[in-house]
């Protein structure tokens, strides 16, 4: 009865859906309040059936209820309770049902919750939103349905791919949906404003905080994505501008530029059209990536598992709703007033030029994710790997955080040159310095290295300025999330630039015994043991590594893993964290003579990326708090003036 | 700003949407063509590995009649599995010759006895030196040569049952 209650839950909330979007419709047309009223306790019941929806699916998992195709196509019996949990969404089915209900959730907040934004653009706002949603939910019903029964049911599922067990990757799915389809309220609003022609200053407060949330969820995302990567792929990398990876990447830079743009917004009531395009742009890439995803239409190459039908789907899917947008956008954004004028050197100035260069980046990425389908379609095959993406964004990138450097010392509207030189005087000088050393330390680094390392240094102490000759109690809580957002760039920065010009790899035939060096340390491998855990078994490498300047000896204990079900052998990784870096080590094969395969890498201040990443969500956080408690405050006072 | 501005980013749209339909309409391409192919063969010439067979050169691949070139291994246990196919395309009046990878003339011909024996010449390739100059990174492969010694196509992994009528085919347009 569960899959059935699922599964009426879901066609109950696309009904309501549908509800939400003719009353809107009709509202705001024939001018009907009643009609418009029913709008916000729609969206509501849409995002609690929704959910309804989705939590059945899991007790599903839970149960492993191996009469519904799904649980016995992705689990297992024997999995730990945290797999099956997660196996809900570790599946095309179960991940695009938390899309939908990410998706109705956001509607159900922004009808609670959202009270700032004027009443005829907040009823369009919701009925784009559940316009959007109507179309993900015929594509679950209709080519996706999660609650498909299985006569006669499987004896036992076929479990889930061992690379997804790890708790990281448990949670990193659910974080990137609420940062991709909380864009959709960002797209909704513009959508919204563009219908109703009220873009200001009003709707730039009301969109900021929703797309400061959804950008927090991203940054934790990718973050987090990124180290799981790196640590249970087992490759030493921690991005490899895979298409799934650009595909979480590029809603992050549309949504970056767009945080910045609706500041310019709020304050100054400048880059109107800018910013409704930026706010279409970041939802758009979150389906265009949901599309490249699912359709397989990249990976064709590798004769990946294709679903011709889905990909046609939601291609559909994506002209409507992104076509239409840009429609509405070009037959109305004329007709939007343009907004205050601005000197080019000016807070304005640098945010323009911060959106310039996070757009190119975008459209480098964009055009470098998508090539191989052009050229295909022009009967070429061919892929674009890391070294196009790393020579052609990594410039600009660095052109981005040396303007980051300066852009918060700038004034609104106008400032003088001559300050803003004597501002960076001292972030110029430490970035002079440490430029100096990297070149004279390391002389194999390549410039963009020792450029990195440099910018680094100047973006962390030029951070900090904003708080220069203030009194720090009074300095407002999204000031500080600035401060730390932008110094989280740099200690990121540093530990990409770090890993990259500092890194030793070696790849050795370990025989018992024999010392091997990477970096300061020297590495011995021991013995291998048999070890067992709860639905897999490995061989563990026993490796000891000793820095060559002392220390207490630290032990690894890379695994070699078989899953029985399904079928598979894995790799994992050992790695062991010190103050300045990680030692990472695998276990690969044995040979003939008896000799295991053992790469080893150490990584000079690499965990700074993934701290930095950190960083920079918390500095997130720190402004929606501050922002949110400002408005309330402002709020209060109003009333109190009344 | 020019009004017509604003519709480029739905024009730009629209184009990638038809690019994207066009390749999910066009039947997948799961293969990736190998360069070497409508390209002569490099030179070599290979010892025999068994006393009963002659060796494999250049020369004897470009006598005017296309020809299969298999390249396996006794210890490649893929190559067993397409044996059987091998001897059916030998029936049809197929010459194929091979070259054998990092092998010994006793693996061999123990081999031979146990699967069928479909092979004019076998040269012996110890250091996989002349695979690898002719494009092929593993074992069993099999490359459609023309008369003039060109590689028409290009087989990877072991041929089943019905890849036979497909390189029957490329013998057919190879000629």
């Amino acid at each position: 009865m569960i899959a059935e209650a699922g599964l009426a839950a879901l066609w109950f909330a696309a009904a309501m859906a549908l509800l939400q979007l003719a009353s809107a419709a009709l509202g705001l047309r024939l001018k009907q309040d009643e009609l418009a009223a029913a709008v916000r306790p729609v969206a509501i019941a849409q995002g609690a059936l929704a959910a309804l929806s989705f939590a059945l699916l899991i007790i599903l998992f839970l149960r492993s209820d191996m009469s519904v195709l799904l649980v016995a196509q992705n689990s297992h019996s024997a999995k730990p309770l945290l797999y099956k949990f997660a196996g809900a969404w570790g599946n095309h089915e179960g991940s695009m049902l938390l899309w939908v209900t990410v998706l109705a959730l956001a509607g159900a907040g922004i009808a609670m919750f959202e009270r700032k934004l004027d009443r005829a653009t907040l009823i369009a706002t919701l009925g784009a939103q559940a316009f959007i949603a109507l179309g993900f939910y015929a594509f679950l019903v209709i080519a996706s349905n999660p609650f498909t029964r299985l006569d006669p049911p499987a004896l036992d599922g076929m479990g889930l791919n061992p690379l997804l067990q790890d708790p990281g990757l448990a949670f990193h799915p659910p974080t990137l949906y609420f940062g991709y389809v909380g864009l959709s309220i960002a797209f909704s609003f513009a959508v919204g404003a563009m219908i109703t022609r009220e873009v200001g200053p009003v709707f730039a407060r009301a969109m900021r905080p929703w797309v400061l949330g959804a950008w927090i969820f991203l940054t934790i995302g990718i973050t987090a994505g990124s180290y799981w990567a790196y640590y249970e792929l087992g490759w030493g990398g921690w991005w490899f501008w895979d298409p799934v990876e650009n595909a979480s990447l590029m809603p992050w830079l549309a949504a970056t530029a767009l945080l910045h743009s609706v500041n310019v917004l709020a304050a100054r009531d400048g880059l109107r059209a800018w910013t409704l395009m930026l706010a279409v742009v970041a939802f758009s890439m979150s389906m265009l990536g949901t599309f490249l995803v699912r359709s397989g239409i990249l990976t064709s190459v590798h004769a990946f598992a294709v679903d011709p039908t889905r990909g046609s789907f939601i291609l559909v899917l994506l002209a409507i709703y992104i076509g239409g947008a840009l429609a509405l956008y070009g037959a109305r954004v004329g007709r939007v007033k343009a907004g205050q004028p601005f000197d080019l050197l000016s807070r304005e100035g640098g945010l323009v030029l911060n959106n310039l260069l996070l757009s190119v980046i975008l459209g480098i990425v964009l055009i470098g994710t998508l090539y191989p389908i052009v050229a295909q379609a022009m009967g070429q095959q061919l892929s674009v790997g890391p070294p196009f993406f790393n020579k052609t964004t990594g410039p600009i990138a660095l052109f981005l955080v040396a303007a980051m450097a300066v852009g918060p010392m700038l004034r609104w509207r106008r400032d003088e040159a001559n300050a803003i030189l004597e501002k960076m005087t001292v972030p110029a000088g430490a970035a002079a310095l440490v430029t100096a050393a990297t070149f004279l330390a390391a002389d194999d680094a390549s410039w963009m290295e020792i450029v990195g390392l440099g910018l680094a240094a100047a973006v962390a102490i030029a951070s900090f300025a904003p708080l220069w000759r203030r009194n720090l109690l009074r300095t407002p809580l999204f000031t500080w999330g600035m401060i730390v957002a932008h110094f989280g760039c740099a200690v990121s920065l540093a530990g990409m630039a770090a890993d990259s010009a500092f890194t030793s790899e070696r790849l050795v035939a370990a025989r018992y015994g024999q010392p091997y060096y990477v970096g300061p340390w020297r590495i011995v491998l021991n013995g291998v043991a048999p070890v067992v855990g709860d639905n897999w078994s490995a061989v563990e490498g026993r490796v000891t590594a000793i820095r060559s300047d002392g220390g207490t000896p630290l032990l690894l204990t890379p695994q070699r893993r078989f899953y029985a079900s399904p079928p598979t052998d894995t790799a994992e990784a050992s790695i062991r964290t010190r103050v300045d870096g990680q030692l990472y080590a695998v276990l690969g094969a044995q040979d003939a003579q008896g000799r295991w395969q053992l790469r080893l890498w150490w990584k000079p201040f690499v965990t700074l990326i993934w701290f930095g990443g950190g960083l920079i969500a918390l500095g997130g956080a720190l402004s929606l708090i501050g922002r949110i408690s400002r408005e309330r405050r402002s709020v209060r006072r109003r009333e109190e003036a009344e | 700003m020019k009004r017509w501005l604003l519709w480029v980013p739905l024009i730009v749209f629209a184009g990638l949407v038809a690019v994207a339909g066009s390749r999910l309409i066009a039947p997948p391409d799961t293969v990736v063509k190998s360069a070497l192919i409508g390209k002569p063969l490099p030179d070599f010439a290979l010892a025999p590995l068994l006393p009963a067979k002659p060796g494999l050169d250049r020369g004897d691949l470009a006598t005017g009649k296309p020809r299969l070139l298999n390249v396996f291994a006794s210890w490649c246990v893929p190559c067993i599995a397409e044996a059987p196919q091998l001897m059916k395309l030998k029936a049809a009046g197929v010459q194929i010759d091979a070259i054998a990878i990092r092998d010994t003339p006793q693996a061999v011909a123990a081999f031979l006895a146990r699967h069928g024996d479909p092979y004019a010449r076998i040269g012996s390739d110890p250091q996989s030196q002349v695979q690898i100059s002719i494009g092929s990174s593993g074992v069993p492969e099999t490359f459609v040569i023309d008369g003039q010694g060109r590689i028409a196509a290009q087989h990877i992994g072991d041929i089943r049952e019905e890849d036979v009528p497909k390189l029957l085919k490329a013998l057919e347009d190879a000629r």
